[in-house]
């Protein structure tokens, strides 16, 4: 606590924040949905919830909307813009089954809640993850109102207390905490997995290898809807789709050479720079 | 007709015995609404402990409503808080000398909405036993607050004004403080005797209190503009439909100066009823606030016209969508209430009738200001109820625990107001009575020939037609 170090600190501060984060990304971890392959069976969610510790929450409680699913399926039975188009009476649509979303945070690169944070609990770190730092959070929640896809869920309760009955408290993932009421949470990517593969690469002496580790939804996906990976590796299986689908990162829009290629990420025109590439349904009609 | 602001003929003596007067023997109604306030204060401290220990989850906030009625009437106070600056301080720049007898009350009411005002910030923080961390203290981690968030710009606007406007309120008081020292025994005495700073009323301690408040008030004025506009950019500089409005500024200002005048407006009637200031707080003076009053509302609705036609126009989608469900949504009869209230209901004040009745007065500037509350949950929670993502829509209404904390809030600002009044003179006496000497000085007409009135003047006038 002297003048140098808050001198020090304060540069350090304004340097990194001039530049609008880090520039020097080591990784660009980022994911590829193919809505086409998603079935809707919700298993992403379920393993979400056991992977990262999620408070189950009862059911008044999620009729109340105080749930805190990070990964979660919307489903969708309406195609207004199938109907609009002529190719569907409406009502018809049913008969071609909903329309499933899996929505996780999309770990935007020009994140909208980074900014408002008044006591910088989330930030970008050099991963181009867009972290949530539970410690440093007091529960503004501004950072949830300014996140275009709600995809940030606050613990309005102490969840914890009811939430493991024993000898459930068992099933607890160790490599990660339980949060308390007050602090906002979100889809970290499995930062624990991350942070493992990461530090046993780092012991080998050698960079982390594509698939050598999987996020808990992409696991759990019974038809490998879910691909996750570096964007900054070209080899990876990531980037090659990302490629191919010709979206790239810190645009607002594709201009696409092949537009019949589906790749599309969501409400980009916003410029979060979201790091999440949906692979759009292919109808039959 | 009364049309003077102020009869010239009172003497120093009975203005000092006046308002001294108002400090003294409390009757029983002052202790029913002293009490009526503590219970309200305590009700909302119960609810707040409930929701310390509980969570959030007990003012019934959800995923979507991350914010609801308690940052809504937060901006209400905050609000609230700009009319008594801009009564003391630009209209004293203005040498508009009718604001003499009520911008004390004005200034009070300013510093009394700014504590209740802080307080929301705090308790509706998830975990309110951390929230000096928005304070850029120097710690050993060298952890800052983020400096890019409103809320802390919010922080330090607040503080700012917070401490300023009490400040301005205190340094103002002083000559009046003085007096009442000069009037008071035991431990009024002693409390007046330390905050009077051993006033003398000596030329020379006039002339540093001229210059000092002159420079505070010129201090006040940018701040008057740029506290109400940082809070708004807690709206403005979010990306959510229906909040980042370019407008928002000067429309929360005006919002708040509209407010804030009709709570001056509500506390004038009070004031004027139960202390018999008649003679100070008259009805022309009412009136000139309230000719102010429908100017700022008509600029206030103004703005919102052209808040809504800029989104109409637009063409975004999301923007047009929120703003058609704020008159169609659920949250519409709020909506068509504060439209009521804040923009048609003004036009009362365009009769004069009407202007000088203070029954109607003293409700219409409650609508007013409860049209003014709408406003501020109509811009919070239709934007949360309804933004980009189609699946997060949601309608919440908050539950009994919130609305016990809000109404508390108006509970700790009457309980504050009411101590306010028993302890210091709610009328500034030196400043009516420097009134009462200029005016003299215009109608007395020895006097108007001894102070050497120029050429261009209006003439002095002998006999006072209508009174």
């Amino acid at each position: 606590m002297s003048l140098k170090n808050l001198l020090e600190n304060w540069s350090r501060y304004r340097r990194g924040h001039e530049q609008g984060g880090y520039h020097d990304y080591e990784h660009m971890w980022a994911m590829v949905i193919d809505l086409d392959k998603c079935i809707g069976c919700n298993a992403c969610s379920v393993a979400c919830y056991a992977e990262n510790n999620l408070a189950v929450v009862g059911e008044e409680r999620f009729a109340r909307n105080q749930a805190m699913h990070w990964m979660r399926i919307e489903r969708y039975w309406d195609e207004p813009d199938l109907e609009r188009a002529g190719k569907l009476e409406h009502g018809e649509y049913q008969q071609y089954g909903a329309s499933f979303l899996p929505m996780n945070c999309q770990q935007c690169n020009a994140a909208t809640c980074e900014p408002v944070c008044p006591v910088a609990a989330t930030y970008h770190t050099p991963d181009g993850l867009n972290a949530q730092v539970y410690n440093r959070c007091i529960g503004s929640r501004y950072c949830s109102n300014n996140c275009p896809y709600r995809l940030r869920f606050f613990n309005f309760w102490s969840y914890y207390e009811t939430s493991w009955p024993k000898p459930l408290d068992m099933q607890l993932n160790p490599d990660l905490t339980v949060r308390d009421k007050g602090v906002m949470e979100k889809c970290t990517f499995c930062v624990q997995r991350i942070r493992a593969a990461k530090d046993k690469a780092a012991r080998e002496g050698r960079k982390v290898r594509d698939g050598e580790f999987q996020t808990a939804c992409q696991q759990t996906c019974p038809t490998t809807a879910i691909v996750f990976g570096d964007l900054l590796d070209p080899e990876s299986q990531v980037s090659r789709m990302w490629r191919y689908y010709e979206v790239e990162l810190g645009k607002t829009e594709q201009h696409k050479r092949h537009p019949e290629r589906r790749g599309y990420r969501i409400m980009e025109e916003l410029n979060t720079d979201p790091c999440i590439l949906f692979l759009e349904r292919v109808r039959e009609v | 007709m009364q049309t003077k602001d102020i009869n010239e003929q009172i003497a120093w003596a009975k203005i000092n015995k006046d308002v001294l007067r108002s400090m003294e023997n409390p009757r029983s109604g002052y202790w029913i609404a002293v009490g009526i306030c503590v219970a309200m204060v305590l009700v909302a401290i119960l609810a707040e402990i409930y929701q310390y220990n509980a969570g959030l989850g007990v003012g019934n906030l959800n995923w979507p409503h991350m914010w609801d009625l308690y940052i809504a009437t937060f901006i209400f106070w905050i609000g609230m808080s700009h009319s008594g600056t801009l009564l003391s301080a630009i209209l004293h720049i203005v040498h508009a000398d009718w604001r003499k007898p009520i911008y004390r009350f004005a200034e009070a009411m300013t510093t009394f909405s700014l504590m209740t005002a802080a307080l929301f910030p705090v308790l509706h923080l998830g975990r309110v036993w951390n929230m000096y961390w928005v304070l850029p203290y120097v710690s050993d981690r060298g952890l800052w607050p983020n400096f890019r968030s409103p809320l802390i710009w919010d922080a330090f606007a607040i503080f700012t004004y917070l401490t300023s406007s009490a400040l301005f309120l205190y340094v103002g008081m002083i000559p009046d403080l003085a007096i009442c020292r000069d009037n008071a025994h035991g431990w009024r005495r002693k409390l007046y005797t330390v905050l009077s700073l051993g006033w003398a009323g000596t030329d020379r301690q006039w002339r540093h209190f001229r210059k000092a408040y002159l420079l505070m008030a010129c201090f006040l004025i940018p701040l008057a503009v740029s506290v109400h506009s940082i809070v708004s950019s807690d709206f403005a500089m979010s990306i959510m439909p229906g909040w980042h409005v370019t407008t928002f500024p000067p429309y929360f200002v005006a919002g708040a100066l509209y407010s804030g005048c009709a709570a001056i407006i509500t506390l004038f009637v009070l004031l004027r009823y139960f202390f018999r200031f008649e003679e100070y707080m008259t009805i022309p003076i009412l009136e000139k606030t309230v000719k102010l009053t429908f100017a700022i509302a008509m600029v206030w609705s103004y703005l919102w016209i052209i808040e809504f036609l800029a989104a109409w126009y637009g063409g975004h989608k999301a923007d047009v969508e929120i703003l058609v469900s704020k008159f169609t949504g659920p949250y519409s009869p709020f909506f068509i209430t504060m439209i009521f209230c804040g923009t048609v209901l003004p036009f009362t004040l365009a009769f004069e009738r009407l202007r000088r009745h203070l029954p109607t007065m003293f409700v219409v500037s409650l609508l007013f200001n409860l049209g003014m509350w709408l406003e501020r949950w109509m811009i919070v929670t239709p934007t949360l109820a309804q933004a980009y993502h189609p699946f997060a829509w949601n309608v919440m209404w908050p539950s009994v625990v919130q609305w016990a904390i809000v109404f508390g809030s108006f509970g700790w600002f009457g309980l504050l107001f009411l101590v306010f009044v028993k302890i210091f003179p709610s009328v500034s006496m030196y400043e009516v009575k420097e009134m009462v000497y200029h005016r003299r000085r215009h109608v007395v007409e020895e006097l108007a020939v001894k102070y050497h009135r120029r050429a261009g003047d209006p003439q002095p006038v002998t006999d006072n037609p209508g009174t």
